[in-house]
């Protein structure tokens, strides 16, 4: 049961990777590497700012605001500066790289002893989990998810509604089709700083609620995260089909949780956790090549 | 918003336009070649050319995707030489010649024409969609494709080629542009879809009594269309008539003077030949 809820907390709290590699890839076709570098410095920041006696609401939106810096950086290298977004990524996570080190003091840090985000809600959520019939030792794990279902369920809100509004309507234009973007008047450079922006906040956000989660902020544990991302993307797409943005935003959260459920899975049934990196990158190469060799020809030609 | 200029006042002025690109190691290309030019308000003119003339490149200097590497140019009394694309796009009504490229096409229609209706404004933190803007779109859309109002929470990617076109001329002309810009609007299109769309927009251009400037690559449109007609030849006006004798020009007309135009061509580039071959 623990570990099953476990298996659910990370899937959720790696959702927030998939919702900002959503925002990146698919609202603004930017493939952002920096997901790498920004998600271990949410967790640094995080765990600088605790391990300091920061209060855990200020942490938290600490990792999450130096998520964003690393995304107005590699949006600024992409919109004034002229270099590819690959490369723009590339360069911003091998320099955070550093910055990661340098802050963490260390290649790793523990959080024990200290009072993260998640023991605070715990705290308020406890009573809940026990009147649904948790027993006592679930019953804190069960807390802990229900406190990250709640973060994930107030970030798909705000999205949601931020990209219905004026400014987040024409920034998914502008990601869309930046022609026409353009041609109405939208700074298209300017708003794609701001998408980079909000994609590595969330990004910086999940490696702050990962390292909370786990107790511990490693500078090697953003490895792979923006194929993470992408997968869960993928995988959310598949499970709900051609959605609007509420349903496709729902779907990223819900992929990242049936990859987790998945590999959990598949670690159980005797896969070797090194060929943990190996397999995710094929599940991505596989979303991305299928839809080509399974749609015919004549659907992807545009219509007169 | 600017107050619009008041017909028979100079709306576009270009002043000894000048655009070149170098490929690297190639020759440099004057694509616009000191092209002076002043357009009325009120006046729809057409632009014609053969491929390479220079008619898309004085398009995109007016609309600012390329700029002018010598020379000046007036939009609605602003001095609009040094102004950003996206800074234009308050002045300006575009429609290009891919209907992909005006329209966003994971947006819905109506999401589409919310972002237009934001076009020289402050995109704020309200909510791009309401009923007000859904009753108007309705009955815009629908004024002119029945049916088309019906469609506005769908992807505009699900509409076809020709609809989108007309999505986008709504879309441009949503408020009142001091300049509508076509860029060759119907040439993705088939011939029938392409008919209803340079029906729409003579419409549109008719009763927002707009400024328009359109390059077209059809003879049939260009003697159908518009008081004015510019035909662009090595980045030169080559051709500029209006009022009667625009009207009386039909379309073999314009075939004759494009023919005679490639002969002299084919003679320059003879003489040229004939000059390499004696002295190089």
């Amino acid at each position: 049961m623990i570990t099953l809820l476990s298996t659910w907390s990370f899937g959720i709290a790696l959702g927030f990777v998939a919702l900002g590699v959503f925002v990146s890839y698919r609202l603004f076709s930017f493939p952002d590497i920096t997901t790498d570098g920004s998600f271990t410095l949410g967790a640094v920041v995080s765990t600088v700012l605790l391990v300091a006696g920061v209060d855990p609401v200020v942490a938290t939106l600490g990792g999450m605001l130096a998520g964003a810096a690393a995304g107005v950086c590699t949006g600024t290298l992409y919109a004034v500066l002229g270099v590819e977004p690959l490369l723009a990524g590339i360069l911003m996570t091998t320099a955070l790289a550093s910055v990661n080190l340098v802050v963490l003091g260390r290649s790793n840090v523990p959080l024990s002893g200290v009072t993260t985000l998640l023991d605070r809600v715990e705290v308020i959520l406890l009573p809940v989990a026990q009147l649904l019939g948790f027993d006592a030792v679930t019953a804190g794990e069960a807390a802990r998810l229900g406190c990250l279902v709640l973060a994930a369920s107030v970030t798909i809100l705000s999205l949601y509604l931020f990209f219905r509004t004026q400014l987040g309507t024409a920034m998914r234009a502008g990601g869309d089709t930046p022609t026409m973007a353009r041609a109405l008047g939208r700074h298209t450079g300017a708003m794609t700083i701001a998408g980079l922006a909000i994609a590595n906040s969330l990004t910086g956000l999940a490696g702050s609620l990962i390292a909370q989660y786990q107790g511990f902020a490693d500078v090697q544990m953003g490895i792979g995260m923006v194929v993470w991302g992408m997968a869960s993307v993928f995988l959310g797409a598949a499970l709900v089909g051609p959605a609007r943005l509420g349903g496709a935003l729902i779907g990223t959260v819900a992929g990242s949780v049936t990859f987790r459920l998945l590999v959990a899975a598949a670690l159980r049934a005797g896969l070797d956790p090194d060929w943990l990196k190996f397999t995710t990158a094929v599940v991505v190469l596989t979303a991305l090549v299928a839809p080509r060799c399974f749609v015919r020809r004549d659907q992807t030609s545009p219509s007169r | 918003m600017i107050p619009n200029i008041p017909p028979g006042q100079l709306m576009l002025e270009l002043t000894d336009a000048t655009v070149t690109f170098a490929a690297p190691g190639g020759p440099v290309v004057r694509a616009v070649d000191g092209v002076t030019l002043s357009a009325p308000a009120g006046s729809f003119v057409v632009v014609i050319g053969t491929n390479g003339s220079g008619k898309s490149t004085l398009l995109n200097a007016i609309a600012g995707t390329v700029r002018l590497n010598s020379g000046s140019m007036r939009l609605a009394g602003h001095a609009i030489t040094h102004w950003r694309e996206d800074q234009r796009a308050r002045l300006l009504g575009r429609v290009f010649q891919d209907p992909r490229a005006g329209t966003a096409a994971s947006l819905t229609v109506l999401e589409n024409i919310a972002v237009a209706a934001c076009r020289g404004r402050r995109a704020g933190l309200k909510w791009a969609t309401n009923r007000v803007l859904r009753a108007e779109a309705a009955q815009r859309l629908g004024a002119i494709v029945p049916g088309l109002d019906a469609r506005l929470d769908q992807p505009i990617g699900s509409l076809s080629g020709g609809q989108r076109q007309i999505v986008s001329l709504v879309m441009a002309t949503w408020h009142r542009p001091d300049l509508l810009l076509l860029d060759e609007h119907t040439s993705a299109l088939d011939p029938a879809a392409a008919d209803r769309v340079v029906h729409a927009t003579a419409t549109l251009v008719r009763e927002h009594q707009l400024t328009a400037f359109m390059v077209t690559h059809s003879l049939k449109q260009a003697a159908a269309l518009g008081d004015r007609l510019l035909l662009v030849h090595r980045g030169k006006i080559a051709l500029d008539v209006q009022g009667a004798t625009k009207r009386r020009l039909t379309a073999d007309d314009l075939a004759a003077r494009f023919d005679r135009l490639r002969c002299a061509d084919q003679l320059d580039d003879t003489a040229a030949q004939t000059l390499a071959d004696l002295y190089v």
